[in-house]
């Protein structure tokens, strides 16, 4: 197991390095030019002086090796620069918006899970029945739903007509609930689905259809070998969620007034504040990078199978 | 055959029919849309400014006068036409580097897949927004950036097909009995790539529209005076007290042509692709 953790954060830092190599290439091979924002947001008049002084100030002049390894070194040191915008330190201004998107995007991920795992079992257990039609037709109009427009559908039900929830802001669970469901349907629908297909898939396997001769009761042969195998494929599924989610909270953020660091992110990006940018993507991809190699290690240690392949294979 | 089983046939050829209609009555609607459409959707009429639904304005008009209906009749132009261009790039990408991957093998094989990899690596929207914050906002920097956070995974599937099929029997005889290389390839390898291609871009046509009304949405898309149904909603959003159908009809149009595709994806699959039907949608 320990050599499975070692090999996979031995992999981790070429893929880190490639990443930062697109992001910086994207940067600096875009349109825009850093220096012209610069100026801009600064209020300095975009003289060709000014603008040759610009250049070199933030040290477009060299070469592009050069500036990726100055670059690089920068930010493994955590140093990203300062906003254009406000001047200060970008790093700082990121890590204090990220906990509220954390707090949501965690928040969701619960819901889906909650949500997802009685209605798949549920669905899959009364297979052709009515709770399955019904469940299948909510997970197919979920898969279909825009998280915005399900966002507002939300506010004006819950906040306009029955005056339940607060339309926007930030505060206690009550603030939370709505922005959440609207980022986690479509996540909750394709789980819902997942399992449900993972146990149906599962319900004709050997090992359960052996069970079953042994005579163990229906509770116990579902329960301990179709539901528990059905789960390790979801397992990883929570990874590629937490990509939707992060997606999904920007917007919603915008939406809800959420202060997060997507909603920022947007900002920073209608003003071309290039520093911002940089590290919100960054910043996003690592936590991204992280959450799925913690998902695929509880993966290994779930199925054997896995560690062991890996293992002789490399 | 039981009467169950002739009735559960019926019933999916039914919604083959279904999801196939609705398709074509949006595709239709995107076309023909000028012919469709009562008024040119970015005439700006400040009299008609939040006008109720009448004969002239069937749907009623929005904050800036503009007839509601020809908006969303114009909508679907907008989001068929570039989800059609970013399908295309991306199956342009995904094909080029998948079957280049699928038959070189080798160093090549694995410095192609190595940069997928790193395609794959970030979160998909989080990179479109990225890549706008640098192209700018617009339909074509939309196009772009969406085709490219998608492209990779394509070009591993289109690899994976490639590899499972380049060593099956058939093709081995086909090239034994001395057929070219090529033609083995446009004879036996490609026709049944492309019939999956068909049901997994189906299914993904969707998933493509909601990313370019999201990132329309929050500005970063599409620009406003094209009518586009995520600038729709997000014009109307500081109205959802005193109008909220203005929210309620873009909002509704996408979702309705999301799941016609769904539909049709699921339909397509569920029809002619009973293997792929057993591994439940994985959206990527």
């Amino acid at each position: 197991m320990l050599r499975y953790i070692a090999k996979r954060l031995l992999i981790l830092v070429p893929m880190l390095l490639a990443v930062s190599v697109v992001v910086f290439l994207i940067l600096r091979l875009g349109q825009g030019d850093p220096a012209m924002s610069y100026l801009r947001l600064s209020n300095i008049p975009p003289t060709d002086q000014a603008l040759a002084v610009a250049r070199q100030e933030l040290g477009l002049d060299l070469p592009l090796a050069v500036q990726y390894v100055h670059w690089l070194g920068k930010a493994l040191t955590l140093d990203f620069g300062r906003s254009y915008v406000t001047g200060l330190p970008v790093l700082e201004e990121i890590l204090y918006y990220l906990p509220n998107t954390l707090k949501l995007a965690g928040f969701s991920l619960l819901l889906t899970l909650l949500a997802s795992l009685p209605l798949g079992v549920w669905s899959a257990l009364e297979k052709d029945r009515m709770p399955d039609h019904l469940t299948r037709a909510v997970a197919f109009a979920g898969v279909s739903m825009p998280g915005f427009w399900l966002g507002f559908l939300l506010v004006w039900l819950f906040s306009i007509h029955l005056g339940w929830l607060p339309p926007l802001g930030i505060g206690g669970l009550d603030h939370m609930i709505m922005p959440a469901l609207s980022m986690s349907l479509m996540s909750m629908a394709i789980n819902t689905r997942l399992i449900r297909g993972n146990m149906l898939d599962n319900m004709h396997a050997r090992h359960v259809l052996y069970a079953r001769v042994r005579g163990l009761p229906e509770r116990v042969v579902v329960g301990k070998h179709v539901l528990v195998n059905s789960l390790i494929p979801v397992v990883t599924a929570i990874g590629m969620h937490v990509g939707e989610l992060f997606g999904g909270a920007v917007v919603a953020e915008s939406i809800f007034s959420w202060p997060g660091v997507g909603r920022y992110a947007v900002s920073a990006i209608y003003n071309r504040d290039y520093p911002v940018m940089q590290c919100f993507i960054l910043i996003m991809t690592g936590i991204f990078v992280l959450m799925n190699l913690g998902v695929d290690i509880l993966y290994a240690w779930l199925d054997p199978r896995i560690r062991l392949e890996g293992g002789s294979n490399r | 055959m039981s009467l169950r089983d002739m009735f559960r046939t019926l019933a999916r050829r039914g919604v083959l029919a279904i999801a196939v209609l609705m398709a074509v009555v949006v595709c239709g609607t995107a076309v023909f849309a000028p012919v469709i459409a009562p008024h040119d959707p970015t005439d700006v009429v400040l009299e008609n400014k939040f006008a109720a639904p009448s004969m002239e304005h069937p749907f009623g008009c929005d904050h800036l006068g503009r007839d509601v209906l020809s908006r969303l009749v114009y909508g679907t132009r907008t989001s068929i036409c570039s989800v059609a261009a970013i399908m295309a790039i991306v199956l342009l990408l995904g094909f080029t580097v998948g079957t280049v991957s699928g038959y070189a093998g080798g160093a090549l094989d694995a410095t192609l897949m190595r940069f997928c990899d790193v395609f794959l690596t970030f979160p998909t929207f989080i990179l479109a927004m990225f890549l706008i914050g640098v192209l700018g906002t617009g339909m074509v920097n939309v196009i772009i950036a969406v085709a490219l956070t998608h492209w990779a995974w394509y070009a591993r599937i289109i690899r994976s097909m490639v590899l499972s099929l380049k060593n099956r029997e058939y093709v081995l005889a086909a090239k034994v009995a001395g057929t070219g290389r090529l033609q083995t390839t446009v004879r036996h390898i490609l026709p049944p790539i492309v019939a999956q291609l068909v049901i997994l871009c189906t299914l993904d046509i969707g998933h493509m529209m909601l990313h370019v009304s999201g990132l329309s949405f929050l500005g970063l898309g599409v620009t406003p005076p094209m009518p586009e149904w995520g600038v729709m909603i997000s014009d109307a959003r500081q109205f959802i007290w005193s109008h909220p159908m203005l929210i309620m009809l873009p909002g509704g149009m996408i979702f309705v042509t999301v799941m016609a595709f769904n539909l049709l994806g699921d339909a397509l699959r569920d029809s002619f692709d009973p293997a792929l039907a057993v591994q439940e949608d994985v959206v990527p």
